[in-house]
């Protein structure tokens, strides 16, 4: 197994644990604001639908934390084994953003879940929205600090090189470097539409179940619209996020695009299957011109193709698929969310067959995070750091045998709690419905 | 003095207080996790319920003592842990199981509790014991052999050993009844454990590690040291005696001084700390780099020090906050 090198290996248990972790922080920042917005709304009127609504979700959301604190825990002892030479090469920017992650975040969201999740009848309810709160903005600052280190790496900017080091020489244009405010917002649209996409797809369950108590119809409600309103959104950032990788990773968005040799006019490829080895595309179906007009604004816009990047794009075909993934399951979050709310507006209940697809979409928002961190992150190949480190250059040389054994006991770990999540989400919607349907056997008996 | 003088060692300090705090506060929760398969069905609860808000910011710690030897150590960071490689994988793995068995054991089918419940106890085990192993192979600068190995495995049982003894000494404080006394029981046990381990670790430590012997047997640094084990003895001591009648006061239905067996535990780990710390400082790789020679730029130390001058002193402000919200006995878990 020639292509199971160390390197090989590290890299596959690297994208492994992160992956799995990013899973967790997705769902666990939106989940804050809701639960804040559940909470709030009863405070205000009272009515308990919201109390109740709050409770359930409250227990999904500890659930959720749980698997993102021990996820990211392992993320934390792999950065130094795994890529040692990236603190040495960029440890300059990187060290004082992941310290500033740790201190400003990691410790305020850990010790006011405390408080939100157990401590409702130990402080008053005043305190306990602020705890909730603290816990929902404590999981977004983390996500800022992340996503400005991450989107330096792809378009490094406010420092000098001197030896192959970097130095700091302005530190807002460090944090916000040129693709950062559009990966920041992308990536929180994705959390939120994640999150819509699990209260609608779980409240649609208990629907179908017959579970149609004021908690379920309006977090039903709240789920549908929020995705009704956040995608069209997500598709607007998507685009402008794409014209700034047009500006600052051109190789990358070739890859995305499929543009094999710099070309004017390019069309977009619904579908093609791009080939290394002759530099082209098969079976190629695209809409011609529309990729020049989206990305130039002018249908006779130039694309400069990975021809231009020999040696130095990276590996055409992941990225060009996991693109398509990802929007595909935005174009269905668009349909899936609008034709549903328009329902939910004019009859107060979804049609059956709607419930059915949103159950079917409870996770979708996983899909097409993970599809667009691979866009972002393979895109980014063969540089670990765009122009400044290789990835080659900054990763490991622990002995093969032993990534191999840790990273099977990962990934057998990972589908246990993987499949133990889910089943246990649904199992609690199953279990919420349970006393009501008890009570109504009370009352015909 | 410059920077790069003084940085290194502000930075060492940090650290060893994250993870100075990080063996204290996770270790009453790994210890509590440890013990939870001697519990009964309800017991158990009560034991959970007692740890439920805060091991998660416990285990931050553990992030933040690992995150700084990144940031500001990033060449030792990239050595110990790849000479760590296997006991931290299995560290990572049980502090996984433990941490998502918190949730599942009540959350999940019924039918699955009981196997969430061994996870938890299986995983806080594992990562006691794979966090005493990996003191164990610092400490001897990761020396080949049977000789070290044994070593290694002797901290990993004496620092469980430890662990059991905090939490057992966190239940004594935070429980009552019949969970309250068996929680004494346990600690007596775990005393003797303790006792054993660290006499045997203390022993064994200057003869795993040449340097570390001579320093501990010169002069000046043998009278300085000299108070550290006579301080540990006289808490030893001091539980010895107080876990008896604590018993017997408990069981006339008055708990005064429930607090003495972990604060004095607290003490002895306060103690065994400063011990190694000195014994180490300021190599930071045994036998191969000082925490100069490791050490990151001034520039970036330098930018997180001052966040953390501004934040550290918040994050201790609302740790104590946490723990006064729930101060007093356990009771039982719930959203409402
Ligand atoms: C449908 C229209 C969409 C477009 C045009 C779009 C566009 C993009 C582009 C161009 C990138 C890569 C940017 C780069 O690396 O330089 C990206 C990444 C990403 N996308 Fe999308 N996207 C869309 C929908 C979605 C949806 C629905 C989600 C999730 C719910 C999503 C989640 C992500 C994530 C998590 C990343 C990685 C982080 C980042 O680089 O922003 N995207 N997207």
């Amino acid at each position: 197994m020639e292509s199971l090198d160390p390197v090989t290996l590290a890299r596959i248990q690297f994208a492994a644990n992160i992956s799995f972790h990013i899973l967790f922080p997705t769902i666990s920042i939106a989940m804050g604001w809701v639960l804040l917005y559940f909470k709030t709304r009863f405070d205000r009127s009272g009515d308990a639908a919201w109390l109740d609504a709050y409770g359930f979700w409250v227990k999904i959301f500890a659930l959720t934390f749980a698997l993102g604190v021990v996820s990211g825990i392992t993320m934390s002892f792999q950065f130094g084994t795994n890529w040692p030479g990236y603190m040495q090469h960029v440890g300059n920017v990187a060290g004082p953003l992941l310290a500033y992650e740790v201190l400003t975040a990691f410790f305020l969201e850990a010790t006011f879940l405390g408080v939100m999740l157990f401590g409702r009848s130990r402080v008053s309810n005043r305190v306990h929205t602020l705890a909730t709160f603290l816990v929902a903005f404590g999981t977004t600052v983390s996500a800022f600090w992340i996503i400005a280190l991450n989107s330096w790496m792809q378009t490094p900017a406010g420092v000098s090189v001197v030896g192959g080091k970097v130095h700091v020489v302005s530190w807002l244009a460090v944090i916000f470097n040129p693709s950062m405010p559009y990966r920041l917002t992308h990536m929180l649209l994705a959390s939120g539409l994640t999150v819509a996409f699990l209260v609608a797809g779980v409240s649609a369950y208990r629907w179908l179940r017959g579970d149609r108590v004021a908690s379920v119809n309006a977090a039903l409600k709240t789920g549908v619209t929020l995705a009704a309103v956040l995608i069209p959104l997500q598709i607007l950032v998507g685009d402008a996020h794409g014209l700034n990788t047009f500006h600052h990773q051109p190789a990358k968005l070739a890859a995305i695009e499929g543009v094999w040799h710099t070309e004017r006019g390019a069309p977009l490829q619904l579908f093609a299957l791009p080939d290394e080895a002759t530099q082209s595309n098969r079976y190629a179906l695209g809409i011609p011109k529309l990729a020049s007009l989206i990305i130039t604004h002018s249908s006779d816009g130039e694309i400069r193709g990975l021809n231009e990047f020999a040696g130095a794009h990276p590996p055409v075909a992941k990225v060009f698929w996991s693109f398509r993934v990802m929007v595909a399951v935005g174009m269905a979050m668009l349909l899936a969310s609008w034709l549903t709310a328009w329902q939910l507006r004019r009859r107060g209940e979804p049609a059956p067959w709607q419930a059915r697809l949103l159950v079917a979409m409870t996770f979708s928002g996983w899909l097409a995070t993970l599809a667009g961190w691979y866009v972002t992150e393979i895109g980014r190949q063969p540089w670990l750091v765009t122009g400044i480190l290789r990835t080659a250059d900054a990763a490991s040389s622990v002995g093969g045998g032993m990534i191999l054994s840790t990273l099977l006991m990962y990934l057998a770990l990972y589908v246990v709690l993987l499949a133990s999540y889910v089943s246990v989400v649904f199992y609690l919607a199953r279990k919420a419905g349970k006393p009501l349907a008890a009570n109504l056997e009370g009352v015909t008996a | 003095m410059t920077a790069e003088l003084v940085l290194p060692v502000i930075f060492a300090g940090l650290m060893a207080i994250s993870l100075l705090a990080y063996v204290i506060l996770d270790g009453y929760d790994l210890g509590v996790g440890v013990l939870l398969p001697l519990g009964s069905d309800e017991q158990r609860d009560t034991m959970i319920a007692s740890i439920g808000p805060f091991w998660d910011a416990n285990e931050t710690w553990l992030v933040l003592g690992v995150g700084l030897l990144l940031v500001a150590f990033p060449m030792a960071h990239g050595i110990i842990l790849g000479e760590l490689y296997l006991p931290v994988a299995l560290m990572l793995l049980g502090l996984i199981l433990r941490g998502v068995a918190f949730d599942f054991r009540v959350k999940a089918q019924a039918h699955h509790q009981p196997a969430w419940n061994a996870a938890f106890a299986a995983g806080s085990l594992l990562a006691a014991v794979s966090q005493g192993v990996m003191l164990g192979r610092y400490l001897t600068g990761f020396a080949p052999g049977a000789a070290a190995w044994g070593f290694a495995l002797l901290a990993g049982i004496g620092l469980t050993a430890g662990y059991v003894l905090l939490g057992a000494g966190w239940l004594i404080m935070k429980t009552e009844g019949e969970l309250q006394q068996r929680a004494v029981r346990w600690a007596q046990r775990a005393l003797l454990g303790t006792g054993l381990a660290v006499l045997l670790v203390s022993i064994a430590t200057p003869l795993a590690s040449a340097r570390i012997a001579a320093k501990w047997f010169a002069l000046p640094d043998f009278l300085l040291l000299l108070p550290l084990p006579l301080a540990s003895l006289a808490l030893f001591v001091l539980l010895a005696i107080s876990l008896p009648r604590l018993a017997a006061r408990q069981a006339a239905g008055n708990d005064n001084f429930c607090w003495l067996p972990f604060a004095a535990t607290v003490g002895i780990v306060l103690l065994s700390f400063w011990g190694l710390a000195y014994s180490v400082f300021p190599e930071i790789v045994i036998g191969r780099l000082d925490i100069w020679q490791a050490a990151s730029d001034a520039e970036a130390l330098r930018v997180i020090l001052a966040g953390a001058i501004v934040v550290l002193p918040c994050i201790a402000g609302y740790t104590v906050f946490a723990y006064r919200v729930f101060r007093g006995k356990a009771r039982g878990l719930s959203y409402s």
